[in-house]
């Protein structure tokens, strides 16, 4: 076995994939975890937990696994996550633990998320539950959001011995976890359902169908309901559309319109009553996570897709994984190239867009290249679906129905990095709520340290 | 939780159901409508609310029968639940934070057609309760699909119009609206709620009126609380989400056309769903919308 480098994991071959909805990578079995496990210097000073949003002891849980104690690891992890079959998953591991790991300077780093995806996936097929409080002490907390922020604040407080309650809008819990990430990525009953199922053991309650800023107000709970403290973890929301001519035509849809579609609904289905536009040929507009999400679903249904991206490769915002998976799928990048106009036929529908092709100039305020538009180079793609995903913004809901909470220029609640405390007493606030449209992990890093605020704000009280 | 406690069948595939959801009674207000879905495989639906008793923890909505998950809530019976209910959702009528010496001394027509006659409903008693007189066009086709008159006239000054004669003024709202405004009548404002092409039509009218006219929105959604973008359209020139800008418009600056397209996205699927779920396997095609 070559040390530099780490242990490949298994995945769906690549056409097979293509056309279904079943998860992509595999993940390790025993023999490959343990394998894996073996590279792990255990470093004194372990630089990959300091790269965790979350701080898990990731010396210590693969110590765990060298020693074949998959419970031990999974308590390791719980100590820091609520959520690590997700987290193996989903989280960026090349910009954090990963990037930060010392085998990664001369070679390959340690696989750190498939070993925690492997840790929670076996802990869960064993039957393992995460370790909760005996008795409540009494202090009722609600928090508002079952995505990634809201679930781990609610987690967390919970083991401290709060009494906890989600007030989630949709009919199901999860939030960008159910209706955002799609199943081949991150399996719903398989895997999101279940982790929800342990924040549940814990004492959590989660309240579907309420809107807090329409069905109910902060002031609401904390006045009338009894909840001495509030997390905000609302997420981010609103899409965003270009303003270019064409956008109103029946077959352009947000990538929230179309994933939730997808996810939130199962559309893919043919269960679901929900309908979705099966394309022929698709166009997907925008870099990110969420556009890669949305152009492998719309070529699973079936469309040939491509994704039109402004910038050049090396700027597009998505994990490189993803970008990886959708080349290996067959979906076809036009970078450096940026819509102009959308046409539509005489009876409304999508046939085609007018893009414009692009050259970076100068370093922007983000320090990326500048795109610039090359005159008189626009062409012509067919298509009978456009994809807008430009990324969110926040929902302003519950910042327009809260006195006294305080919300920035671009629609975000302002709270303290520390603790996530707001201009509101008793609440607290994180996630894409507060930073915009961000990952699952910097998330839960917020709804932890929120958690840990609540809980010194309480506990002064 | 969202249990089914009447249901009332107003006229052939139109039903009337009070449905136990505190959350949502609290604080619905005229204007705003909620999400509904029948089952766990079902879409999310949203509905005008119609009425609301928050001591009870009640609301009421109407619907009329058009796809597969109304045919579904349709024969839901008292006793039974739905699935899951939220709201309200969306903005409130400005009516409801107009100062009430204001809103006594406006002249207000409302504009009802179709099922749209339950979300006016709802405005109308409002009014009333607030001591504030309004008229009121009610339109239908033909006299038997005419709902809720009674309830209609006790709480505005009803004049009921039908496309064929059958009952009140012969014609639809636009000649009723007419009609009034030759004999004299004059109003500050128009409301219609109804079908889309309805309310095109009365802004038309009132356009050459001169008077101004707010129209409720139902387009295509999801979420209902402004996470997809499904239910965009134009209104002066600018892209609005119906469901936390709206529902309600000003209907001059409304682009129809558009908005009257947009609805045909999923409109042949919408017609599969009703005639898989109502005929099952023994329907054999020949309907228009499913292909065969």
């Amino acid at each position: 076995m070559d040390m530099m480098k780490k242990v490949p994991v298994r995945e769906q071959d690549p056409k097979v994939r293509a056309t279904n909805f079943d998860e992509v990578c595999l993940g390790y079995n025993k023999e490959e975890a343990e394998a894996e496990a073996q590279r792990c210097l255990n470093c004194k000073n372990p630089r990959c937990v300091q790269g965790c949003p979350v701080n898990i002891d990731i010396p210590g849980f693969i110590t765990k696994l060298k020693e074949s104690d998959v419970k031990g690891a999974y308590d390791v992890i719980g100590r820091s996550s609520s959520l690590p079959a997700i987290c193996g998953r989903v989280c960026p591991q090349e910009t954090q633990c990963e990037g930060k790991c010392v085998r990664g300077i001369k070679g390959e780093p340690v696989s750190i998320g498939k070993l925690e995806r492997y840790v929670a996936d076996t802990a869960r097929a064993m039957g393992v539950k995460p370790q909760g409080v005996e008795k409540t002490n009494g202090h009722k907390v609600a928090v508002i959001g079952s995505g990634p922020a809201g679930l781990t604040c609610a987690g967390d407080l919970a083991k401290m011995g709060y009494e906890v309650t989600i007030f989630e809008a949709l009919h199901k819990a999860g939030g960008v976890l159910v209706y955002g990430i799609p199943e081949f990525r991150l399996p719903k009953d398989a895997v999101v359902e279940k982790e929800i199922e342990n924040v549940k053991s814990l004492g959590v309650k989660i309240e579907t169908d309420c809107v807090v800023g329409k069905s109910a107000t902060i002031d609401d709970l904390m006045k009338n309901e009894g909840y001495e403290a509030v997390f905000i973890g609302s997420g981010a929301g609103l899409p965003k559309f270009m303003g270019i001519p064409g956008e109103q035509a029946m077959g352009v849809f947000s990538a929230n319109e179309y994933l939730t579609r997808s996810n939130l609904m199962k559309a893919f289905s043919d269960q679901s009553r929900t309908p979705i536009m099966r394309a022929k040929k698709a166009v997907i507009v925008g870099g990110g996570n969420v556009a890669m999400d949305a152009a492998r679903t719309a070529l699973r249904l079936g469309a040939e897709t491509h994704i039109v991206y402004r910038r050049s490769e090396e700027e597009l915002p998505a994990r490189r994984e993803e970008v990886h998976h959708a080349k290996e799928e067959g979906i076809i990048f036009n970078l450096l190239t940026n819509p102009v106009e959308i046409h539509a036929d005489e009876n409304g529908w999508v046939k085609g867009i007018t893009c414009i092709r692009m050259e970076l100039g100068e370093p922007d305020a983000s320090g990326r290249r500048r795109p610039v538009e090359i005159p008189g180079s626009e062409f012509y793609i067919e298509c009978d679906a456009v994809i807008m995903s430009l990324g969110t913004s926040p929902n302003p809901l519950i910042s327009s129905t809260t006195a006294g909470l305080e919300a920035n220029r671009r629609g975000c609640i302002v709270a303290d990095e520390e603790k996530g405390q707001t201009s509101k007493e008793g609440v607290f606030a994180g996630g894409d709520a507060v930073t915009g449209a961000a990952t699952v992990i910097l998330a839960m890093g917020a709804g932890k340290a929120a958690a840990k605020g609540i809980d010194e704000y309480l506990s002064a009280k | 939780m969202f249990k089914i406690t009447k249901k009332e069948n107003l006229a052939p595939n139109i039903y009337l159901m009070d449905v136990e959801a505190p959350r949502i009674a609290k604080y619905a207000l005229p204007g705003q409508f909620l999400i509904v879905r029948v089952d766990e495989e079902g879409e999310r639906i949203p509905l005008t609310i119609c009425d609301y008793d928050s001591e009870k923890g009640l609301v009421q909505i109407v619907f009329q029968v058009i796809g597969g998950d109304t045919y579904r809530m349709s024969s839901l019976e008292v006793g039974d639940s739905f699935a899951d209910m939220v709201g309200p959702l969306g903005k409130p009528s400005d009516l409801t934070e107009m100062p009430l010496e204001e809103l006594k001394k406006m002249k207000i027509c409302f504009i009802a057609g179709g099922v749209g006659t339950a979300p006016v409903y709802c405005q109308l008693k409002w009014l009333k309760n607030q001591g504030v007189e309004v008229d009121c066009i009610q339109g239908a086709r033909t006299k038997d699909i005419i709902i809720l008159e009674k309830e209609m006239s006790e709480v505005s000054n009803l004049h009921i119009c039908t496309d064929d004669g059958s009952y009140g003024i012969h014609g639809n709202v636009c000649v009723a609206l007419q009609k009034l405004w030759d004999e004299g009548k004059r109003f500050d404002r128009v409301i219609a709620i109804g079908p889309m092409i309805m309310m095109k039509f009365v802004c038309q009218l009132t356009k050459q009126l001169g008077v101004e006219t707010i129209v409720s929105m139902n387009p295509i959604m999801v979420d209902g609380t402004g996470m997809c973008g499904a239910c965009r359209l134009m209104v002066g020139g600018k892209v609005k989400f119906a469901c936390v800008d709206g529902p309600e418009f000003d209907g001059h600056q409304v682009d129809f056309a558009q908005a009257m397209q947009r609805m045909k996205l999923y409109a042949t699927e919408e017609g599969r769903l009703y005639l898989r779920a109502k005929e099952g396997d023994t329907h054999h095609g020949g309907c228009g919308n499913c292909g065969n």
